[in-house]
């Protein structure tokens, strides 16, 4: 499995975030993107989950283009974004269950994965009297039910304890272990064997008219 | 098809997990029609002509501060972002959404209406119109407001616009609604106006789901 984006330009709100970007990674990989804030890292996700469009280049897995393939590029993704989806009058259980079901996923690992992110002993409690960490904790759970190959997550580590980070690196690192793809944008110093790391600052408008003059 | 069972098992739990929300807006309806007779005088004749136009603009209104709460709260939490990468279509889950709308307004006020009809001495003649009017022209109600609250999705002060957004194309529904209900009353044949009616239930029901779609696309750019 490849991912990879060629020549990728993004626009918000008619501001170039960052243009001639360039990424690829490769089954068992990880990718952190940095940047600072407002460089563009939560609108790369984005547009790597197909949920923003991009105003030029390419982005493909394997060798087709994702634009061409949205429904199956869908299908082979987990996205955790800087919301949680996450309903308050449903229970933990309900919450994880729902996303569970709507990918066609079995129910019967719903237990193991709370237990994972020791969210077990709150499977019936509405999500309204949750702490913070532990919603995002509930969040994070959809990526062990629903087995897709890729990853993305945005800031993953917010509101985590210092416990939870460990435990999601394990996670991660097991999935790619297993063949997939994590990408995840984030400042906090994640510990993972080997990942690439890609920083948006080096595509910002600025950096690449700088380069040109050197050129 | 098996999501979209899935889809409307949830809707329904959520519904009833606060159904205070829905339980307001029906209470607006009521106590909005029990205005008009007080504000208005006890004139029999008047009220009885006035009664089926009353109730259908509160019906109206009762709606349109309901069409908010369609997508906001799943636009705000990220359930939407999340829905747009599953495999259910956007134009599914608007339906879905509509019609979990007009279980919890339209058919409500549909039911109510009968009852308000009393306060204003409508001719017995009127409620089985009133009803069928209703209940015919609410699901078109909830489905034009999915097409607005999609549109309004992430505005500033998108509740005013909503409403601004939604009112002229409502227009339709309410000539024919009364319209019907006066023709009854009257004596005279409704049964164009249903049909009417019906046909524009069916025109919505095939166009907003692609009206929607796109506009929930653009807010979640």
């Amino acid at each position: 499995m490849n991912f990879f984006g060629t020549n990728l330009t993004c626009q918000r709100g008619g501001k170039l975030v960052f243009e001639d970007l360039n990424f690829s990674v490769e089954s068992g990989s990880i990718l952190i993107l940095t940047g600072k804030n407002g460089s563009g890292k939560t609108s790369l996700l984005r547009i790597m989950a197909g949920l923003t469009s991009h105003s030029n280049g390419l982005l493909s897995w394997n060798d087709g283009s994702v634009k061409q393939e949205p429904e199956r590029h869908k299908m082979r993704l987990n996205f955790v974004g800087h919301l949680n989806a996450i309903k308050p009058f449903l229970s933990v259980r309900e919450n994880l269950t729902f996303w569970a079901q709507t990918r066609g996923v079995k129910i019967t690992d719903v237990h193991s994965t709370l237990v994972k992110f020791e969210l077990q002993h709150l499977a019936s409690i509405p999500t309204q009297y949750l702490s913070s960490g532990q919603t995002r904790k509930l969040a994070l759970a959809r990526l062990l039910l629903c087995n897709t190959p890729l990853w993305l997550l945005d800031e993953p580590t917010v509101a985590l304890d210092p416990q939870s980070i460990i435990t999601l690196e394990e996670i991660i690192a097991v999935h790619c272990k297993n063949g997939g793809i994590a990408v995840i944008a984030t400042n906090f110093d994640m510990n993972f064997p080997d990942s690439k790391e890609l920083n948006l600052h080096n595509f910002s408008p600025a950096n690449q008219m700088a380069r040109h003059f050197v050129q | 098809m098996k999501n979209f069972f899935l889809l409307i098992k949830r809707e329904i739990k959520l519904t009833f997990r606060q159904i205070g929300d829905s339980g307001l807006v029906v209470t607006f309806f009521v106590l909005a029609t029990i205005f008009f007779p007080i504000g208005l005088g006890p004139e029999p004749d008047l009220l009885a002509k006035i009664g089926p136009g009353i109730i259908w603009v509160t019906a109206l209104l009762a709606a349109i501060i309901s069409f908010e709460r369609l997508f906001s709260s799943d636009y705000d939490d990220g359930t939407l972002e999340q829905l747009a990468l599953s495999n259910t279509p956007l134009g599914l889950i608007s339906l879905i959404k509509a019609l979990a709308h007009w279980v919890t307004t339209g058919f409500p006020i549909s039911i109510m209406a009968p009852i308000v009809g009393i306060l204003y001495q409508m001719p017995e003649k009127g409620y089985l119109v009133l009803i069928i009017t209703l209940a015919l022209g609410t699901p078109t109600i909830s489905l034009i407001g999915t097409v607005g609250a999609s549109l309004t999705l992430g505005a500033q002060r998108g509740r005013i616009l909503l409403a601004l957004l939604v009112l002229p194309l409502m227009l339709p529904i309410l000539i024919l609604g009364t319209s019907a209900t006066d023709a009854a009353i009257a004596g005279i044949s409704f049964k164009s106006y249903l049909l009417l009616m019906g046909a524009l239930f069916l025109g919505s029901l095939v166009i907003t789901p692609l009206a929607t779609t796109a506009a929930l696309r653009l807010a979640l750019e």
